[in-house]
């Protein structure tokens, strides 16, 4: 089993004649992804490989049963890019693009709430069920298929440290899902805990989180209630100066507010397994898993 | 991306939200040519300064004749002010903005922020003006009014209302303060805001409503739809550093320490400069230089980290999967050609195409350390600045 997305999920690419687009849709596809689909206005009728385009994302679903969309638009244009998608009932949007303006996401997030719609980033690698299929940007080689482990993570390049690591201890992940660094973003940490607890095949999660906001808090509560899965949990961001925006639009500790360290208090009173030294998140899961 | 409070003002003045009739001067002559002009004492001398607390650095002071003003001016331009917020460095003051004082009643707070949780934008409002809103929160909880507004319906009566009545308004000041409110909504939406903030806002003796105070940030991915906000940025309030990497589209943040590093990825450097702290020395800087990094990017990158004096020794941390090594090294081995580069280098790459950058870097000949992996990398270049 996995969570969101299997070997059954076939995905339209919106973006796909754009560069980033066309690079990582080529490479979804060599990981064995069903890229049924692309979307680019103006160029309905073309091919990208044997990739059929169309205009409208309605079209691309109508023709060719896509049920995930993965989202490579530019920021200006996203937004608009994720309503289409869920107004075309596409139950799965994975939206990639960073720097989407944070009143455009508010809006995004209201028009959602409602729809069969689940959206995850934007600003995010993605998500991969490893051997089944990969909607993303990360690199499929790092991971190893048939779980037992879920990983969740705000984060992309940490996240695939976090999964080399376990993949080199021998530990394989069922689902790796990255829900972004914006403020406001889609699916979130309790939506995948609770996906992940309710998953079969998942024994245990990884959970990496960073500095700003609350959303590491509210999980950890969502964990002591709710979790009965072990969790590893780990924060990037300890030596952030508050105040200053560390590359994430999210990633800020404003006041007293979204520590580091506040959040490992949060996860460990929760009775995650909160590791403070990256470099060794690998041998400790190998010890809890 | 912050502005300064006479271009807040500006902002407010255009969206007919009551301000202190003001102008801003940037030499004791212009100083003297605005005090003329208010005309209206008390009146107050302010820096212009992107931090708070400017008051308790002494960027604040009131004067009573057209002389006492243009002398508070003469010795607050071109000083270096010191507040709680702007660092023990300071920063140089260049303007002062000149206003005519008011007959206050009392002070409130009222701000528009994001809230992450909600998607809202939230109104908050406290009778408690002109202090610190942190400690009004953490101090007495019940005393801060807060109304979610949610984007796509925008804002009602009800939400001005409930503010309105929230602070206990006399009820004189309620039809301004309704008028007031949308106003300010309006520029937070019309101008993609991160930030509203008025402390004090000032409830006059006559019933008026006037902001006293103005600071507004807006958001730096929607600025590409607001260019005229553009021409507020003064890059003398930024980090010299910061702004050179901004210009290459480095995600560069100067910091005290050492060890200088470069990695791929906002997360993956937090979690660097973590380790690097964790094995005992401190990180010089924050830097990603993104997904989609090329050599020329890695090399200007190499640039800024090296031109902090205070770095003794370099890590990067590059873990490929959109930026490939074999680019990472190519970088590398350009910017030791064109930089004089006289600190140790810790590498360490993984991902793809690691064996093509690591024998770019092994043929380079370059003096570089090699670390088996993020542990080892940490512990080599911590060992290295003790």
């Amino acid at each position: 089993m996995s969570i969101f997305v299997d070997k059954d999920t076939r995905v339209v690419v919106q973006g796909i004649t754009g560069k980033e687009g066309q690079f990582h849709a080529r490479q979804c596809l060599d990981y064995g992804t069903a890229v049924v689909a692309g979307v680019t206005p103006g160029k309905g009728g073309q091919k990208m490989d044997d990739v059929p385009v169309f205009n409208t994302v309605r079209d691309a679903a109508l023709e060719t049963g896509a049920n995930c969309s993965l989202i490579f638009v530019p920021p200006a244009f996203a937004a608009d890019a994720i309503m289409e998608a869920a107004d075309a009932d596409i139950p799965i949007i994975v939206a990639i693009t960073e720097g989407i303006p944070v009143l455009d996401m508010m809006k995004v997030k209201h028009y959602l709430a409602g729809k069969n719609a689940r959206l995850i980033g934007p600003n995010c690698p993605g998500i991969i069920t490893p051997g089944q299929t990969k909607v993303g940007i990360m690199p499929g080689v790092i991971h190893k298929p048939g779980g037992p482990i879920g990983v969740v993570s705000r984060s992309g390049t940490l996240t695939y440290e976090v999964v080399f690591q376990l993949t080199r201890q021998g530990i394989g992940q069922t689902t790796c899902i990255g829900i972004g660094g914006d403020p406001v973003n889609g699916t979130d940490f309790i939506d995948c805990l609770a996906a992940f607890q309710e998953d079969d095949e998942t024994e245990g999660i990884v959970m990496v989180g960073e500095i700003g906001g609350t959303a590491e808090e509210e999980a950890a509560r969502f964990i002591r209630e709710s979790v009965t899965k072990p969790v590893v949990g780990f924060i990037a961001g300890m030596t952030a100066p508050p105040g200053r925006r560390m590359g994430h639009a999210g990633a800020i500790i404003s006041g007293n507010a979204g520590t580091a360290q506040g959040k490992i208090k949060s996860l460990k009173e929760s009775g995650v397994h909160v590791c403070e030294e990256l470099g060794v998140i690998g041998e400790l899961c190998a010890r809890v898993f | 991306m912050k502005i300064h409070e006479y271009q807040s003002k500006e902002l407010f003045a255009a969206y007919d939200i009551p301000i202190p009739r003001g102008v801003v001067a940037a030499t004791p002559e212009e100083a003297r040519e605005a005090a003329e002009t208010i005309g209206q004492f008390p009146m107050a001398v302010k820096a212009q300064i992107h931090a708070g607390g400017r008051g308790k650095g002494g960027g604040v002071k009131l004067a009573k004749t057209i002389d006492e003003a243009v002398s508070h001016a003469e010795s607050i331009l071109g000083m270096t002010l010191v507040t709680p917020q702007t660092g023990p460095e300071g920063r140089r003051v260049k303007r002062v903005l000149i206003e005519a004082g008011l007959a206050i009643a009392s002070e409130l707070y009222l701000s528009l922020t994001v809230d992450r949780e909600t998607a809202c934008i939230l109104i908050m409002a406290s009778a408690s003006g002109g202090m610190d809103i942190e400690e009004v929160a953490e101090k007495t909880p019940e005393k801060i009014i807060k109304v979610r507004v949610n984007p796509l319906a925008g804002i009602s009566g009800y939400h001005c209302r409930a503010v309105a009545y929230g602070l206990g308004l006399p009820p004189a000041a309620i039809k301004p303060f309704l008028k007031l409110l949308p106003a300010l909504y309006k520029l937070f939406v019309d101008y993609d805001c991160s930030m509203v903030e008025i402390n004090p806002l000032v409830l006059t003796e006559d019933d008026g409503i006037v902001a006293l105070d103005a600071k507004v940030s807006f958001d730096s991915n929607a600025l590409f739809r607001h260019k005229d906000i553009l021409d507020y940025r003064d890059f003398d309030e930024e980090d010299p550093l910061d702004v050179e990497a901004s210009k290459y589209n480095l995600n560069y943040i100067n910091m005290d320490g050492t060890v200088g590093n470069m990695v791929n990825g906002a997360g993956l450097a937090m979690a660097v400069m973590d380790t690097i702290k964790l094995a005992g020395a401190e990180p010089a800087n924050f830097l990603d230089v993104g997904g989609g990094a090329t050599a020329e990017m890695i090399e200007n990158g190499f640039r800024i980290i090296l031109s902090d004096k205070k770095v003794k020794a370099l890590l990067i941390n590059i873990f490929g999967g959109i930026l490939r090594c074999d680019i990472l090294a190519q970088g590398v081995v350009a910017a030791a050609k064109n930089t004089r580069i006289d600190v140790p280098i810790v590498v360490r790459m993984e991902g793809t195409n690691v064996e093509e950058g690591r024998r770019i870097l092994a043929e380079s000949g370059l003096n570089l350390f090699t670390a088996v992996d993020l542990k080892d990398a940490g512990e080599q270049v911590a060992g290295l600045v003790a």
